[in-house]
């Protein structure tokens, strides 16, 4: 039989490439995804590093320093309680960074698992979790942190569950609704077919192609999140003090913003840049994904 | 470039890709279109005849550009013109018409209102002139009652119907000129063939040019006056539609046409080894590397069209003397092939009176026992020997899919009795034993959607030898894995390829390794070379006969396109809204007597053959539920004799010679079979209706005549 060969010579021109790789390649080209990468990358050394570099000592209190303007050695100037602002603004993030991040991947985790065993069973259960699900998100999300928080207390590793969880309720609906694009697919239905069990049907078929979007969900996430543990240590919810917390730091410093106003821009710069970066970085990381990948490689 | 309507001059149209580099659509495209003739434009996946369609009326997708030459139409050319310009062209003198006319149409607006638009847009009427018109317009595209129609939403209407509107839409201002991309595509053969008959007296009543770009070489054998044959963003060859189909030049137009299973010739054609370069990425010829005839000069030097002395015929070939030395009618029958193998007589899958519903009643509905729809599949009696081919034919919504799905365990069985080796085939897949599933294994449509785009082909494999075979190790399985992708002919080196990374043949190769991965004792095929291109299609084909000599394999096999099934199966069931119509072997089921059914579905294949002339018997409007008593196709049945189809199921008949060869229908065997010899007689010049008036023969009881169920209809 003559007609029945594939030619392998020139489908081998195609390059085999890990996903992964594939991704950094689109998210490479992507300035606006390069620099928000670069932001949180920053963000996260500063986070890490600053105590073992910061010019001046973030706890040290000075009376004679009150609400100095910046200068040389006090590049944001001063608070009220004379302790240098760009000290406590490199600091400041360390806790929020620390807990949203782990929060995220409880989010991603718990969110997803749900959401996808959700989407795939599509039947009763799904009906009634899907309605507490609307219950929980109709009241309003800082209220509802705010309960936990008060009832749990304060310590990091609460805060991050609450937040874990609170979250995670929106990754439940976002990861439900990716599910359902596939379960009804002939390769969902060739699994199903064979006598997959469950569980494989969700590990090997549904995660892989819930993945990315989880991916991007989490990271778009991150950035709400970041801005409600601010609002919570702006409340006196969030870090004990004195340790340097930037939505804390605004709520204290607003009162000399007339006269200080660097008390405040310090720490709103740290919060904005970081927020900024994680949504360019988001975006790109979303089209790098290639929502259409499966279609073909990129030519 | 006077008595041209169109002058396509070296087009050439290509696009950056996001690495910056530059991939050419078409390369060096020539045309003319003279006013009122009809060009098809044909090719395989990718070749850029849409592109082409699109460029016709001045459009490119985006990041697309054009490269070189240009497109004039009228005199005009389309890509120096404004945006306004084009506007006041586009829909007025040219008009187009998509594949899919659902999307086509505003789902929100009547289709009336939606035609009334365009009228008043293109045609410069408003008010009760614009009306007129429309009504004026659905007789032309023989939509019935356009007072009601008008009044319809687009879902409201049958493919058909929505076609019709569109066509209808673009006829608003009568253009000059039609481009259509794929019209028909989708829709079933009775549908497809109205439609056709419908373009085909548009273009003689108004003297409309028409650019028809299809994949389907039968359809462009139907419409076309001229044909033009793509290939890799060329055009390769340019003549009469007589021409290209009895004596076509270019090696990869005969390749084509000798790669379509055929009705006239039994067995499996021979298929086109490799597959398209990307446009411009080859120094000489786009088809050397997979062209027989090739020489020297076609791998370094890229050839020009030359005329064929005496004809309008243009081929861009050099060998084209030694294509035309052999005749290709005779050429014709050298490629078909059968691949011999031998059932058992010895049942594999038997189905008794099955009855299957997606009828899922309410609570309310528990009250009133009236309520229940008939079931979607109903009655079905069929069996299936050990190492045979069944194939399940019919247009959509005839049951085909759920039928098989049923067997695979997706769907339960509402009544009835599916057997296999003992095992009761009527539970789903969670209850039945892993032994079970392990023998019974699907291969779907479409290889894009039925491989997980994440997995890669080792992982794809993977899944069913460790499912079925745990106690296989890591090594074995992938010896195993390298041992199938060699069955389907595929290189090891495929193992570590995303299916993203693979053209179609490829895919649907590996999922044929996938389902022979769990050495299956039946293989459900759903339409599994439909999605593919001809030229690749007969490669599947032969792969599934092969495997099944090697392994005694049983087939189901479901498809609508009748050639293929001639050329693949064993037996047919033909089935009309879930119920059967006819059950024989493949010689019975294509010669008379026919169910009228059989008839009607036979009578509207279209061949790639210029001469040939379909046949329409039922009218095409779909029928979306089956009816509650009677025979299925009462509704559309060209010979339906009243009362008795309407009321009582029809009997099981079998002509006196046959061996298990069974029609499902009240009118006598005799008389179907002398009703078709009459038809054949006078069907040249097409005439719709017969006067029919057989004897009636009344039956007493319930009519239901069904063989004992233990031999099965065989």
């Amino acid at each position: 039989m003559t007609v029945t060969s594939p030619s392998v010579e020139q489908t081998t021109t195609v390059k085999r490439r890990s996903p992964l790789a594939e991704t950094w390649e689109n998210l490479r080209r992507s300035w606006a995804g390069m620099l928000g990468l670069g932001l949180i990358i920053l963000h996260i050394l500063i986070a890490t590093t600053s105590p073992y570099w910061v010019p001046q000592d973030p706890f040290e209190m000075n009376a004679e320093i009150r609400t100095l303007p910046p200068s040389a050695e006090h590049p944001f100037g001063t608070d009220k309680l004379g302790r240098d602002v760009f000290s406590r603004s490199m600091l400041g993030g360390r806790v929020t960074i620390v807990v949203t991040l782990i929060a995220i991947i409880i989010a991603i985790i718990w969110g997803g698992l749900l959401g996808i065993v959700l989407g795939l069973l599509n039947g009763r259960a799904d009906e009634i979790i899907m309605r507490v699900v609307d219950a929980l998100l109709s009241i309003p999300w800082l209220l509802l942190l705010l309960l936990i928080i008060s009832v749990m207390g304060t310590e990091m590793w609460v805060q991050a569950l609450t937040f874990g969880f609170t979250y995670g309720i929106l990754t439940v609906r976002v990861a439900r609704a990716a599910t359902l694009d596939y379960v009804t697919s002939e390769f969902v239905l060739a699994a199903r077919a064979r006598g997959e069990r469950k569980r494989t049907i969700v590990l090997r078929e549904l995660m892989p192609n819930v993945r990315d979007v989880l991916l991007v969900d989490g990271s778009m996430n991150w950035s709400w999140m970041l801005l409600g543990f601010t609002s919570l240590s702006f409340l006196g919810f969030g870090v004990v003090p004195p340790t340097p917390d930037w939505g804390f730091m605004i709520a204290k410093n607003r009162e000399i913003l007339a006269v200080q106003p660097w008390a405040v821009f310090g720490p709103v710069i740290m919060l904005s840049t970081l927020i900024i970066g994680i949504n360019l970085f988001s975006d790109a990381f979303a089209k790098a994904l290639g929502l259409d990948r499966s279609q073909g490689a990129p030519v | 470039m006077s008595d041209c309507l169109v002058e396509i001059d070296d087009l050439t149209i290509g696009y950056f890709t996001q690495r910056g580099k530059l991939v050419h659509v078409l390369q060096g495209v020539n045309l003319q279109i003279k006013p009122g003739e009809t060009l098809g434009i044909v090719g395989e996946s990718g070749c850029g005849k849409s592109t082409l369609g699109q460029a016709m009326m001045g459009y490119l997708r985006s990041g697309s550009q054009v490269l070189g030459g240009s497109v004039h139409f009228a005199e005009q050319d389309m890509f120096s013109l404004t945006g306004r310009q084009l506007e006041s062209i586009r829909g007025r003198q040219i008009a187009l018409i998509p594949q899919n006319a659902g999307d086509a149409l505003t789902p929100t607006m009547r289709v009336g209102k939606q035609i009334i638009e365009a009228i008043e847009l293109n045609a410069n009427l408003s008010g009760e002139a614009a009306k007129e018109r429309m009504i004026e317009l659905f007789g032309q595209v023989r939509l019935p009652h356009p007072e009601v129609m008008a009044g319809r939403y687009p879902h409201e209407l049958s493919g058909g119907q929505q076609q019709r509107v569109v066509v209808a839409m673009a006829l608003a201002a009568e253009p000059e000129m039609l481009v259509l991309d794929e019209p028909t595509t989708g829709l079933d053969v009775t549908t497809q063939a109205h439609i056709l008959n419908l373009l085909r007296d548009i273009v003689t009543e108004m003297g409309t040019a028409m650019m028809y770009i299809s994949h389907d070489l039968g359809v462009i054998a139907r419409v076309s006056d001229r044909v033009a044959l793509m290939y890799a963003g060329e055009i390769i060859e340019d003549t009469v539609v007589v021409e290209m189909f009895k004596s076509p030049a270019h090696p990869y137009a005969r390749g084509l046409l000798e790669s379509i299973p055929r009705l006239t010739l039994a067995g499996i054609p021979n298929s086109m080894p490799g597959q398209p370069p990307i446009p411009g990425t080859l120094p000489g010829c786009s088809f050397a590397p997979r062209c027989p005839f090739v020489s020297d000069i076609c791998t370094s030097e890229p050839p020009e069209f030359s005329t064929i002395p005496g004809t309008p015929h243009l081929v861009r070939c050099y060998n084209w003397k030694d294509v035309l030395e052999t005749d290709f009618s005779q050429e014709l029958q050298g490629v078909f092939h059968t691949i011999k193998h031998v059932p058992q007589d010895e049942p594999a899958i038997e189905l008794s009176e099955v009855e299957i519903s997606y009828y899922r009643p309410r609570f309310t509905d528990r009250f009133n026992s009236d309520s229940e729809p008939p079931a979607t599949v109903s009655d079905i009696t069929l069996s299936v020997q050990r190492g045979e081919t069944l194939a399940l034919v019919g247009e959509s919504g005839s049951g085909k899919t759920t039928i098989v799905r049923t067997i695979a365990g997706l769907l339960p069985a509402k009544d009835g009795v599916i057997s296999f080796e003992g095992f009761d085939l009527t539970v789903e897949v969670d209850h039945r034993p892993m032994e079970l599933c392990k023998d019974i294994q699907l291969i779907f449509q479409n290889p894009d959607a039925s491989l997980n785009p994440r997995h890669t082909v080792a992982e794809i494999i993977d899944q069913p030898l460790k499912l079925y075979f745990p106690k296989m190790t890591r090594d074995e399985r992938r010896a195993c894995q390298v041992e199938l992708l060699e069955r389907v002919r595929l290189d090891g080196r495929y193992r570590l390829r995303y299916p993203g990374q693979m053209s179609g043949g490829e895919k649907q190769r590996v999922a044929i390794a996938r389902a022979f991965a769990a050495d299956p004792e039946v293989v459900l095929c759903d339409e599994v070379t439909s999605a593919l291109d001809v030229s690749v299609q007969a490669a599947v084909l032969d792969l599934l006969a092969d495997l099944q000599r090697e392994r005694n394999t049983t087939y189901i096999f479901i498809a609508h396109d009748l050639a293929v099934v001639k050329a693949i199966a064993d037996r047919v069931a033909v089935l009309y809204q879930g119920r059967l119509c006819e059950v024989g072997t493949v010689d019975e089921i294509y010669s008379p007597p026919f169910h009228p059914y059989t008839e009607t579905l036979l009578g509207a294949i279209l061949v790639p053959d210029p001469d040939y002339e379909p046949e329409l018997l039922a009218s095409d409007t779909p029928e979306l539920a089956p009816p509650a008593k009677g025979c299925s196709f009462q509704r559309r049945c060209p010979y339906c004799l009243g009362d008795v189809c309407d009321q009582e199921t029809p009997p099981w008949q079998s002509p006196a010679a046959a061996k298990g060869h069974q029609i499902r229908c009240h009118i006598p065997v005799d008389e179907l079979d002398r009703l078709t010899r009459d038809r054949n007689m006078d069907h040249v010049n097409g005439s719709q209706a017969v006067d029919v008036s057989p004897q009636v023969v009344v039956r007493s009881g319930s009519g239901l005549d069904i063989p004992q169920t233990g031999s099965g209809v065989r």
